[in-house]
């Protein structure tokens, strides 16, 4: 039989699972009865879940060994398709449509969630610069969001300043923190900024949290107006829409700026900032700017997210902001593929939306979605989409060609 | 005439190890030079601490600008030393494996090129005619190392050879004065390291570069060097035309039992 020594070998596995897992799933002692209950059907489902699983992971270990170089070769020439203006033109404009119809035919609902996770694909795409591009390792990246957030929030509050005013202001002073974190953690690398970032975060958070007299502390603040529309006064459906609509062109404009960033002397200094650090300052790239405007950059994003998400819910509060959403963020980032703008979106988009449209499952959900990011590390540890370097046309000695540039998206 | 670089009495010390001890050396203008010495005599410390990644313990690295200007590099930082006109490649290779050939190529144009964030989004004629520069220089540079072909293949999957050369380009891209070569035919064929030696000339004279060069390879460094410098447990032991050191009895004496593996790489 083709794969009796993989069924073998899952068979031994699944009985040493169920050894191993007999006396606490098996065995259960009844004190008040004095008697031992004998749970037989848990090492039946252990053997068989055990089995399966170890089966199913061996005969991917066998297709992989197998097919390794044709994965590769796959790869890039999907990648070479979707670079290919003929290809994805139609596509964009396909999705153009799409984004333009979907408030016309979906529930309110369902245009609330899509706000929001365009929301995260604002942040994945501004964590994709400190990360993605530069390789700077940031956990505190929700610090930002949150300057943005309570920016609007307080600013409003104290000054009424409007939402148009603020959302760049906003920006601003996420940019000015993102200096003044950047200032610190410039020697730091890797783990070390991670940790560093991450206290931050966490800092900034308990300082939300106990300083009522500037933030309110934990109650939060509400009553956060919406976004003005000329001065008309909108229902919470048309608001809605409205709200998407604005989120749809800043995405748009965050991907295009990303996109040029990404392809401009100093994107190309943060990957090699990314790649090699020492040899990067051998050619002549100031470390410390580098670092400072991916910092400044990224966190201008997430200021920007802060705003709009302040002016969706239009309450905020410290609970919004832990350590949990920055590493959701970062998943986005990890998941899409380091650098990959693509990538990051499509990202977002499902890990923001399958949550929500896998609520029918109940609490299995969280549990589905975990197994889905662990499998997704294990399949494609590159993330979704792997960046590939930039195709240039170049002058030839001989005739030169008109100077065009095509990018990849 | 006066010397393009001139390093004086340079001590570096870690903790109790001097790895360079009152070190002396100069290049003039168009020159090529040799740095030689047995493993772990310095070379590389030395190098370090000419770019600026290392801050020598005391003495004096000098610049002297054409103009007769004479800058200090000691305690500059790295990237100001290369934009200053002292380029370097590195003895374990460091490309920037992730990027393309030509991207890595392009890197090295920073410091010659000044466009910004704004620039960036909003690519003004300026930085659009910048980026084409950045494109043409480098694409010419991948040429005259015979790496056209390869320009939009990823760095790492170059073969070593390659690679070496690539990183000699990166380096050109910067526009240095001076070049510093750390070992670049280690792991070459004879054939390869050949080759090395005529592209080292042919560039030599097209950028119109000093080279200092470290190398283990005694046929490419007789053949190529006006000027040998020897080290030794971080000392200089020797210094003079290839035909002085060959037959320099101290120098025989720090290679002896060397010279074969030497030979070997
Ligand atoms: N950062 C450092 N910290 C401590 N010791 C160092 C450091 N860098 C170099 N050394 C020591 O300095 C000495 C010289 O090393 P270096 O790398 O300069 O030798 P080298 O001449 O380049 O040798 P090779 O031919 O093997 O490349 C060695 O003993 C090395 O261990
Ligand atoms: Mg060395």
């Amino acid at each position: 039989m083709k794969y009796f020594p993989e069924l073998k070998k899952s068979f031994v596995i699944a009985l040493w699972f169920m050894l191993l897992t007999f006396p606490i799933l098996v065995i259960r002692v009844n004190t008040i009865e004095n008697i031992v209950v004998w749970r037989w059907i848990n090492l039946a489902l252990i053997g068989i879940a055990a089995f399966v699983l170890s089966f199913l992971w061996q005969l991917y270990l066998k297709h992989k060994t197998a097919a390794a170089p044709d994965a590769a070769a796959h790869q890039s020439a999907l990648v070479r398709r979707m670079s290919d203006p003929k290809f994805y033109r139609p596509f964009l404009l396909l999705i153009g449509i799409l984004a333009l119809v979907f408030p016309f035919v979906a529930s309110h609902y369902q245009i609330n969630i899509m706000t929001t996770a365009l929301i995260y694909v604002m942040l994945g795409l501004g964590l994709n610069i400190e990360v993605g591009l530069a390789g700077l390792l940031d956990l505190g990246y929700v610090a930002f969001y949150a300057v943005g957030a309570y920016s609007y929030a307080l600013l409003n509050y104290h000054f009424g300043l409007g939402f148009w005013t603020l959302l760049p202001a906003g920006a601003l002073i996420a940019a000015f923190f993102g200096l003044l974190v950047g200032f610190p953690v410039l020697r730091l690398r890797g783990d070390y900024l991670a940790i560093v970032t991450l206290a931050f975060a966490e800092i900034l958070r308990l300082v939300l949290e106990n300083w009522n007299a500037f933030s309110f502390g934990p109650s939060g603040i509400s009553n956060i107006p919406r976004p003005g529309f000329f001065g008309i006064d909108l229902t919470l459906e048309q608001s809605a829409v409205y709200m998407y609509f604005l989120l749809v062109a800043l995405c748009v404009l965050t991907v295009f700026v990303i996109h040029r960033l990404q392809h401009s002397r100093i994107g190309r200094a943060w990957v090699a900032l990314r790649e090699d650090e020492l040899a990067c300052q051998a050619m002549g790239v100031d470390k410390t700017r580098a670092k400072l405007t991916a910092f400044a950059l990224g966190a201008t994003w997430a200021g920007m997210a802060g705003v709009l998400f302040a002016a969706k819910t239009t309450f905020i509060n410290p609970a919004s902001f832990t350590f949990l959403e920055s590493a959701m963020i970062l998943a986005i980032v990890v998941l899409g593929g380091m650098g990959s703008i693509v990538g990051v979106i499509i990202a977002a988009l499902a890990i923001i939306l399958l949550p929500e449209y896998l609520r029918v499952l109940g609490d299995y959900r969280m549990i589905l979605f975990g197994a889905a990011l662990i499998l997704m590390m294990i399949f494609r540890p590159r993330g979704l989409v792997t960046p590939a370097g930039k195709t240039y046309e170049f002058r030839c000695a001989d005739p030169p060609p008109a100077p065009e540039e095509k990018g990849r998206p | 005439m006066k010397p393009l670089l001139e390093v004086k009495n340079l001590t570096m010390a870690f903790g109790g190890i001097k790895a360079l001890d009152g070190v002396h050396l100069h290049i003039a203008p168009g020159q090529i030079a040799a740095l030689i010495g047995p493993n772990g005599a310095g070379k590389t410390t030395l190098f370090n601490c000419l770019t600026g990644i290392y801050t020598p313990t005391s003495g004096d690295i000098l610049l002297n600008a054409p103009g007769g200007k004479t800058r200090r590099l000691n305690g500059l930082k790295i990237n100001a030393i290369t934009a200053l006109g002292v380029a370097r490649t590195f003895q374990n290779i460091r490309l920037f494996g992730g990027m393309t050939v030509l991207e890595n190529v392009m890197i090295g144009r920073h410091p010659r090129s000044s466009s910004g964030i704004l620039g960036a989004i909003f690519r003004p004629p300026a930085t659009r005619r910048e980026e084409r520069d950045i494109v043409d220089k480098s694409y010419a540079l991948l040429e005259s190392i015979g790496l056209g072909d390869s320009a939009n293949e990823l760095a790492s999957n170059l073969p070593y050879g390659a690679q070496r050369r690539l990183e000699i380009a990166r380096a050109l891209a910067t526009e240095p004065r001076v070049l510093l070569l750390d070992e670049p035919a280690a792991g070459m064929n004879p054939q390869e390291t050949n080759e090395l030696e005529g592209l080292l000339t042919r560039l030599q004279a097209a950028h119109e570069l000093s080279i200092l060069l470290i190398e283990h390879d005694m046929k490419l460094v007789m053949n190529l060097a006006e000027n040998i410098f020897v080290l030794d447990y971080g000392e200089e032991i020797a210094r003079g035309a290839p035909q002085e050191i060959r037959n320099n009895p101290a120098v025989i004496k720090a290679y002896l039992g060397e010279e074969d593996d030497a030979e070997a790489q």
